[in-house]
């Protein structure tokens, strides 16, 4: 902040503190006890009695404190104040507080293998708790997750199972993407490959669609889903034979999922916790099927 | 209605717009607590917006607020003011077809606001939600209100101007200050628009905006009412005089800087965070001023509340008032904040301040209203004043008592950590806490709600009567 407008906020502040400091004592004097002040409104009078005394001491502690407080804090433009307080200051001194008290415990973890800590009952404990407050609002407090959100626990992977694949998915989150397929395949292509899709899971299908579909899907869809249909964890590419579904299996969500794409994303977690914390996490994800 | 308008308007006074707005006080209020009780009801029983957009709540929030506040509460505060004014300046509005556009105007607003947002036509800035081509409306309206009003007091026939039009008077400049600078926006299209403020900017600009909200449409406003019909009902003095130039002053000086109070612990800097919270602390003086001057008021009339439920409402809402104005500074406090922010003991607080100041003063100056608007002896039935008097406490006392509890128990939860220093709670299991106080909430705003109801059908059968009595609508003269 410049100087000028340091000086400014200086300036009202004061003078407004000040000023209404003066009101009150400007109008201390001369009570006048059950006289009125010779107005008449409507049939209203006024009394001019004098200001209760307990509430013009307790107008006058409240200033002398405001100006105390703006002494020993900031408040006053740049003036940093006596304590040199600041937000950032008490923050850091808390997180500071925090990491010496807790890191001990963290590290004895961080230094365990994955598997070996989804195995120690009082890690668990903990990491149920970083779950609740970090994951479950997507995946859900069981982490069975629902529509959109992947079921972390049952035994069914989208970007793979294993214990390094998924603390890459929590570190640096995830991005699924399935592109609209209307413009290459046209509302009866779409309906065709829906139809499909729908056999693969060995649900009752339009056999002579599903037919033409199984030619759009060796062309188009082969590619992430692979030729069998069994997906393909590299690129986050679902079963679809397995009956096991992110949007939906019915043959209205599966139809949405090819007309309009799908759109997935699972935030970085790197970027707001520890990496001793997303090692918890981790570990317990993995513990939820193994 | 038995008596006809040439009848009615006997007086020197433009008693119509008074009483186009005290029936629309009394629908608004319906309306608005209305959609409160149905939002309570949706956080109990959350399929009853039946997944219809405009039933979400997120959608009729913003409707209630606007309602209860600028549609209920305005409506109480430009029928009393321009009734006051008018009384006490012993002079006519200064042009009847301005009067009758204030009136037509904000109800045009307000059936706006109940279009629009459930639409979702929203600016998405707190108690400003409405899009820009109501804004510029509101202004058009707020304008001629404000010309209409001082053209009235400039015009007086009393030497001096009363204390009631001090109040009612930063009421109107102030806000008119307010909504045009917080309303600053880049239309995009004609249902919506971009703040013209950014980031922190933004922040603090819309929270000096909504504190001053609460400072002069919900304190300064109705403590022009408290004015004119405490001392008017209880038939007694002003207590004090030089206590009322001490608050009013002190009061619209440190008001406008209370509003970083609810910016605590944010991006907001260190220095307007501490300087919100120190004017906030000194807030407590001058708030309190107004309180004493109406409670004093009352010494040498206190058996008048033995028989008279009106004198009750205006006593208790004051008592109310009382309370929300010690609250207010304590939550302002930074360490008290850190636990009371962002839990339910915000939405009591507000509601102690809504239900038990704010409504309950308008229901008291409403009922000294209408029987002297309507040129009727008195109101159709007064133990039913009492029982709305006794539901409309029951229901703030359920509403606000609830909400503590939630918010000092969200607090205690959201910040217990176990040994490992992980938290002890998730946020879902403080919203599985929460939901008693939800049911208890919903309890008192329903209660509350019929208490409008019974205020209704009183008004409809005293208007109904034909127990007429033509000297009340004569003037005081000095």
């Amino acid at each position: 902040m410049s100087s000028f407008w340091s000086g400014w906020i200086i300036l009202l502040t004061v003078v407004t503190i000040i000023g209404t400091a003066w009101l009150l004592f400007a109008n201390r004097s001369r009570p006048n006890d059950q006289e009125t002040t010779g107005h008449v409104f409507d049939g209203i009078e006024e009394y001019d009695n004098p200001m209760p005394a307990w509430w013009f001491w307790m107008f006058v502690i409240t200033i002398i404190f405001g100006i105390g407080y703006l002494v020993v804090y900031p408040g006053l433009g740049n003036y940093k104040g006596t304590l040199g307080w600041t937000e950032i200051g008490q923050y850091e001194a808390e997180v500071a507080k925090a990491n010496s008290e807790y890191g001990p415990i963290y590290q004895k973890y961080a230094a365990m293998s994955l598997e070996d800590v989804a195995k120690d009952e009082k890690a668990m404990r903990m990491a149920g708790r970083l779950f609740s407050d970090n994951c479950a609002q997507c995946h859900g407090s069981d982490a069975r997750g629902s529509r959109g959100y992947p079921n972390l626990a049952d035994g069914d992977w989208i970007w793979g199972g294993g214990a390094g694949q998924i603390k890459t998915s929590i570190n640096n989150g995830r991005q699924g993407t399935m592109p609209s397929w209307l413009p290459a395949l046209k509302e009866q292509g779409v309906d065709e490959v829906s139809e499909y899709v729908l056999s693969l899971s060995g649900q009752p299908a339009d056999s002579d669609m599903a037919a033409a579909g199984e030619k759009h899907f060796q062309t188009y869809c082969v590619a992430c889903h692979g030729a069998d249909g069994k997906g393909n964890p590299l690129m986050g590419a679902p079963n679809l034979t397995d009956d096991i579904w992110l949007y939906g299996g019915k043959r209205a969500q599966i139809r949405t999922s090819v007309n309009e794409g799908r759109n997935g994303v699972m935030p970085a977690q790197q970027e707001s916790l520890y990496p001793e914390k997303i090692h918890l996490l981790a570990a317990y994800v993995y513990s939820l099927s193994n | 209605m038995s008596t006809s308008e040439s009848t009615l308007d006997q007086s020197p006074y433009n008693y119509k717009v008074v009483r186009q707005f005290t029936v629309m006080t009394v629908v608004w209020g319906i309306v608005g607590m209305l959609v409160g009780v149905i939002i309570a009801a949706e956080l109990v029983w959350p399929w009853l917006n039946f997944d219809l957009p405009w039933l979400h709540f997120g959608r009729l929030r913003p409707l209630h607020t606007n309602a209860v506040i600028f549609a209920f509460g305005g409506s109480a505060l430009m029928g009393t003011s321009l009734f006051v004014v008018q009384r006490t300046c012993q002079t006519r509005l200064i042009s009847d077809g301005l009067a009758a556009f204030v009136f037509w105007g904000w109800t045009l607003v307000i059936v706006l606001a109940a279009i629009t947002l459930p639409m979702g036509w929203t600016t998405a800035k707190e108690y400003a939600e409405l899009e820009w081509p109501i804004d510029i409306l509101i202004t058009v309206v707020w304008v001629a209100y404000a010309v209409l009003y001082f053209g009235t007091i400039m015009k007086r026939k009393s030497p001096h101007i009363y204390v009631a039009n001090w109040f009612y008077g930063a009421f109107i400049l102030t806000i008119a200050v307010l909504h045009i600078v917080n309303s600053m926006e880049i239309p995009v299209s004609l249902t919506k628009s971009y703040s013209v403020y950014a980031g922190t900017t933004d922040a603090m600009v819309q929270w000096w905006y909504g504190h001053n909200a609460v400072g002069f449409f919900l304190t300064a406003g109705f403590l022009g009412m408290m004015y004119y019909f405490v001392p008017k009902q209880a038939e007694r003095p002003v207590y004090s005089y030089r206590l009322s130039i001490v608050h009013f002053w002190a009061l619209i000086a440190i008001y406008m800087w209370a509003g970083p109070h609810h910016l605590h612990y944010t991006a907001l800097p260190d220095w307007a965070q501490n300087v919100g919270m120190v004017m906030s602390l000194i807030l407590l003086a001058p708030s309190w001023g107004g309180m004493i001057n109406g409670m004093m008021t009352l010494s040498g009339a206190w058996h008048k509340l033995r028989t008279d439920p009106i004198l009750r409402f205006l006593v208790v809402s004051l008592s109310f008032y009382g309370m929300s104005t010690f609250e207010g500074p304590m939550m302002a406090i930074k360490t008290v904040n850190s636990l009371s922010h962002y839990t339910d003991w915000t939405i009591g607080h507000v509601h102690s301040g809504a239900l038990g100041w704010v409504a309950m003063v308008s229901i008291g100056a409403t009922y000294h209203l209408i029987p002297l608007l309507f040129n009727r002896k008195e109101m159709y039935s007064i133990p039913l004043i009492n029982l709305h008097f006794w539901m409309s406490t029951i229901g703030t006392v359920l509403y606000v008592t609830s909400m503590w509890v939630n918010g000092l128990m969200q607090g205690l939860m959201w910040r217990a950590y176990n040994a490992d220093g992980t938290l002890t709670y998730s946020f879902a299991e403080s919203v599985a806490a929460a939901y008693p106080g939800y049911i208890v909430r919903f309890i008192g705003g329903t209660i509350f709600l019929l208490g409008m109801f019974v205020m209704a059908y009183n008004f409809w059968r005293t208007v109904a009567s034909d127990n007429t009595e033509t000297a009340s609508v004569q003037p005081q003269t000095a």
